[in-house]
C-alpha cells in the first residue's frame, strides 16, 4: 500500500528540515513508524525511494536502532528496564508480572495487538527505580499497583 | 560536605523549563556578554576556569574548543550530546526536561566562540518527553532572537536543531553520534581524524555534553575565578553527582567535586536501607571499575577516582548493598554491553557475547573453577584494541568485579549453584 498523500506531505516536510536527504532517514523512520506501528519492507522500500537511497541501507538502519518495528507490532509498546540499578530494585519481579498479566513473553504482542512487551536498557532514570517507558510516558517507581493501573489503562484504549 | 546549587537551583519550580522563568533570573545575560568578547578571551575563561567534561572523560572544555579552526572554509558543528544512557546516569535528563535553556544559552556561547552557525542537539529515542521541552526551548529562542540571523544585533548568526534518536547507547559515544545525525548506524569512526578536524557531513565539530554546557554561562557570568574556587584543584566546580541502587534516598545532588562516597551515600543518600551494608558501588556510570565497601572514603573526583582505579565517569553512583550477587551484577552489566556492542569489532562483539554466556553459566551454577581466569583473560583482550571504549566499558567493571570477588565465583562453582538465591533481585510490591 503507498503512503497517503497527508503522510507524504509530512515526510517531505521533515525531508526539507534535514541537511541532506540521507540524514533525514531517522526522522522519516519514526513517522512511518508512528502511522503504521511498524516498518514494512513495503514501506521502507518506499522511503528509500523518496530519500533516493538502497532499501537495503534503509532496512540495516531499521534494524540497528532498538526502537523501530521491522515486524508489526501493538499499539501500545511498554519498554521495561532490566539494567542493573532497575535490576537492584525489582525490574526482573516487574517483567514477570507484566509477562504473566499480559500472557506474553518479553518481545511479544498481546493477542487483541493492544500491547507488545519489550525489554529496555537504562532509561536515564535510574534514580527512581524500576522503571518502564509506556509509549512516549515514563512510568517511575513502579508498585505492583500501578503496573495494574497501566495495563488497565492501555487495554481500555 | 553542602549541597551547592549552579544547574540545579531551579529544579522543581514551576515552569522553569520556560524562557521566562530563565530570563527572569538572568538568564541569556552571559550571551549578551559572550558576544561583546573575543573568542580568544571565551576559551581563556573556560580554561582557566578549569571545566571539565562532564560526559564521561573529563576532557577541558577550553582546550577542546581551542582545537577548531575557526577560519575553516568548510561549516564549522556544534553536537550537543543529550543521549545519555550510560546505566546509572539520569543527570542530562533533568537539566533537558527542568531547565534546559542553560544549556541552549552554553550552546550559543560555544558556537560563537568556534564560529559555528549551526548546532545539533542529539537526544535519546526513549526521551520523548525532554524531546518536546527541547523543541519548545528552542522555539522560545528564536523568538527572543537569541537564535537565528544577526543576534542580539552582533551580527553572529546561529541555528540550533533537534535531533531524535532511535535507541541505540552507542550514539553517545561522539563520532557513532555523528553517524546517526547522518542518517546512518551509530558505528563509531576510527581516530584520528578528530572531529574537530573531521567530524559532521566532513566538517570540523565539537561534541559536548549536556552538563558541561549547562555551566558554561554560569562561568561566563561570574567568571573563571568564582568557578575555579569551588571544589578540588584540577576538579573544579560542582557536579551533579547521581545516587541509584541499594540506598534509602537516591536522587541528583549537586555538590562541589570531591565529595567521599562515603559521605554521598551516609549524608544525602541517607544509607543503605534495612541495616544492611554497602558492599560495593559503581562510582561513575557502568564502565567504571566497581570499588567495594573498603574503598568509600575515596573522593568522587576525576583524578582521585583515576588513581584509585576507577573513573568518575558520568558520576552516577550506583550502590551494591551486602544481599546483592556479584556475579549477578557482572552479568547484568555484561548483558547491557553484548546488547549495545554496534558490532565493528571483533573483540567487543564476540568479548561481550562470551563475557555474558561465561557468567550466566557461573550464575546458574553450571561454571567451572576455570571460568574465572577465562573471564579475566578475555577482559584483557579487549582492552585498548577497539575502535571506540564501549568494549573497555565492559570489560574494566567485569574485571574489577572478578578480581574484587572473586570468592563469590568460586563458591557460585563450588556449590552450583548462585548463594544469594533470589534476594539479590530486589523486592518488589
Ligand atoms: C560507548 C560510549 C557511550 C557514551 N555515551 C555518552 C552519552 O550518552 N553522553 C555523553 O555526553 N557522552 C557520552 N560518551 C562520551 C562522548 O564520546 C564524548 O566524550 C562526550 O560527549 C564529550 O563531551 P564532554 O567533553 O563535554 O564531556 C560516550 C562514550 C562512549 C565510549
Ligand atoms: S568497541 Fe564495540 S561498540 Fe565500539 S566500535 Fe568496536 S564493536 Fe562498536
Ligand atoms: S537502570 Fe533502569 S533507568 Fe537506569
Amino acid at each position: 500500500m503507498p503512503f497517503s498523500e497527508p503522510l507524504k506531505k509530512r515526510l517531505n516536510t521533515i525531508i526539507s528540515k534535514h541537511e541532506t536527504k540521507r540524514s533525514a532517514l531517522i526522522a522519516v523512520l519514526r513517522e512511518i513508524q508512528d502511522e503504521y506501528q511498524y516498518l514494512s519492507a513495503e514501506s521502507m522500500e518506499e522511503a528509500a525511494n523518496m530519500l533516493e537511497i538502497s532499501p537495503s541501507s534503509v532496512q540495516n538502519v531499521a534494524t540497528f536502532y532498538t526502537m523501530f518495528f521491522t515486524e508489526p507490532a501493538g499499539k501500545h509498546v511498554v519498554w521495561v528496564c532490566r539494567t542493573l540499578s532497575c535490576a537492584l530494585r525489582g525490574a526482573e519481579h516487574v517483567e514477570h508480572y507484566m509477562c504473566d498479566k499480559l500472557g506474553v513473553k518479553t518481545g511479544e504482542t498481546t493477542a487483541d495487538g493492544k500491547i507488545t512487551l519489550m525489554e529496555a536498557e537504562c532509561l536515564a532514570s535510574c534514580g527512581t527505580a524500576p522503571v518502564m517507558l509506556v509509549d512516549d510516558t515514563l512510568e517511575e517507581n513502579l508498585t505492583k499497583e500501578r503496573v495494574d493501573q497501566v495495563i488497565q489503562e492501555l487495554r481500555e484504549d | 560536605m553542602p549541597e551547592l546549587r549552579i544547574i540545579r537551583n531551579y529544579v522543581g519550580i514551576k515552569d522553569s523549563h520556560t524562557i521566562e522563568s530563565y530570563m527572569s533570573r538572568g538568564g541569556y545575560a552571559a550571551l549578551g556578554k559572550a558576544l561583546k568578547m573575543d573568542p580568544d578571551e571565551i576559551i581563556d575563561e573556560i580554561k582557566r576556569a578549569g571545566l571539565r567534561g562532564r560526559g564521561g572523560a573529563g576532557f577541558p572544555t577550553g582546550v577542546k574548543w581551542s582545537f577548531i579552526q575557526r577560519d575553516s572554509k568548510k561549516p564549522i558543528y556544534l553536537c550537543c550530546n543529550a543521549d545519555e544512557s550510560e546505566p546509572g546516569s539520569f543527570k542530562d535528563r533533568e537539566i533537558l526536561e527542568q531547565d534546559p535553556h542553560q544549556m541552549l544559552e552554553g550552546m550559543m556561547i560555544a558556537c560563537y566562540t568556534i564560529n559555528s552557525h549551526k548546532a545539533y542537539v542529539y537526544i535519546r529515542g526513549e526521551m520523548p518527553y525532554g524531546a518536546s521541552i527541547i523543541e519548545g526551548a528552542i522555539k522560545e529562542a528564536y523568538d527572543k532572537g537569541y537564535l537565528g540571523r544577526n543576534i542580539l544585533n552582533s551580527g553572529f548568526d546561529l541555528d540550533i536543531v533537534l535531533f531524535r534518536g532511535a535507541g541505540a547507547y552507542i550514539c553517545g559515544e561522539e563520532t557513532g553520534l555523528l553517524e546517526s545525525i547522518e542518517g546512518k548506524n551509530g558505528e563509531p569512526r576510527p581516530k584520528p581524524p578528530f572531529p574537530a578536524q573531521i567530524g559532521l557531513f566532513g566538517c570540523p565539530t565539537i561534541i559536548n555534553n549536556v552538563e558541561t554546557l549547562a555551566f558554561v554561562p554560569h562561568i561566563i557570568n561570574k567568571g573563571h575565578q568564582w568557578f575555579s574556587a569551588i571544589g578540588l584543584p584540577k576538579n573544579t566546580g560542582t557536579k551533579i553527582y547521581g545516587l541509584c541502587g541499594d540506598v534509602n534516598k537516591p536522587g541528583l545532588y549537586e555538590i562541589p567535586l570531591g565529595i567521599t562516597a562515603r559521605d554521598l551515600i551516609e549524608e544525602y543518600g541517607g544509607g543503605i536501607p534495612n541495616g544492611r551494608k554497602v558492599k560495593a558501588i559503581s562510582p561513575g556510570g557502568s564502565s567504571a571499575p566497581l570499588l567495594t565497601a573498603d574503598e568509600l572514603d575515596i573522593t568522587l573526583d576525576f583524578d582521585s577516582l583515576a588513581e584509585a582505579g576507577s573513573m568518575l565517569g558520568t558520576a552516577g553512583v550506583t550502590v551494591m548493598d551486602d544481599n546483592a550477587c556479584m556475579v549477578r551484577v557482572a552479568q547484568n552489566l555484561a548483558h547491557f554491553y553484548r546488547d549495545e556492542s554496534c558490532g565493528q569489532c571483533v573483540q567487543c562483539r564476540e568479548g561481550t557475547w562470551w563475557l555474558e554466556k561465561m557468567l550466566t553459566m557461573i550464575e546458574q551454577g553450571r561454571g567451572k573453577m576455570e571460568y574465572i581466569d577465562t573471564l579475566l583473560d578475555a577482559c584483557s583482550q579487549m582492552r585498548g584494541t577497539t575502535i571506540c571504549a564501549l568494549a573497555d566499558g565492559c570489560a574494566m567493571p567485569v574485571e574489577s568485579i572478578v578480581k574484587k570477588f572473586r570468592h563469590e565465583f568460586e563458591e557460585h562453582v563450588r556449590l552450583g549453584k548462585c548463594p544469594f538465591e533470589n534476594k539479590h533481585m530486589g523486592d518488589w510490591s
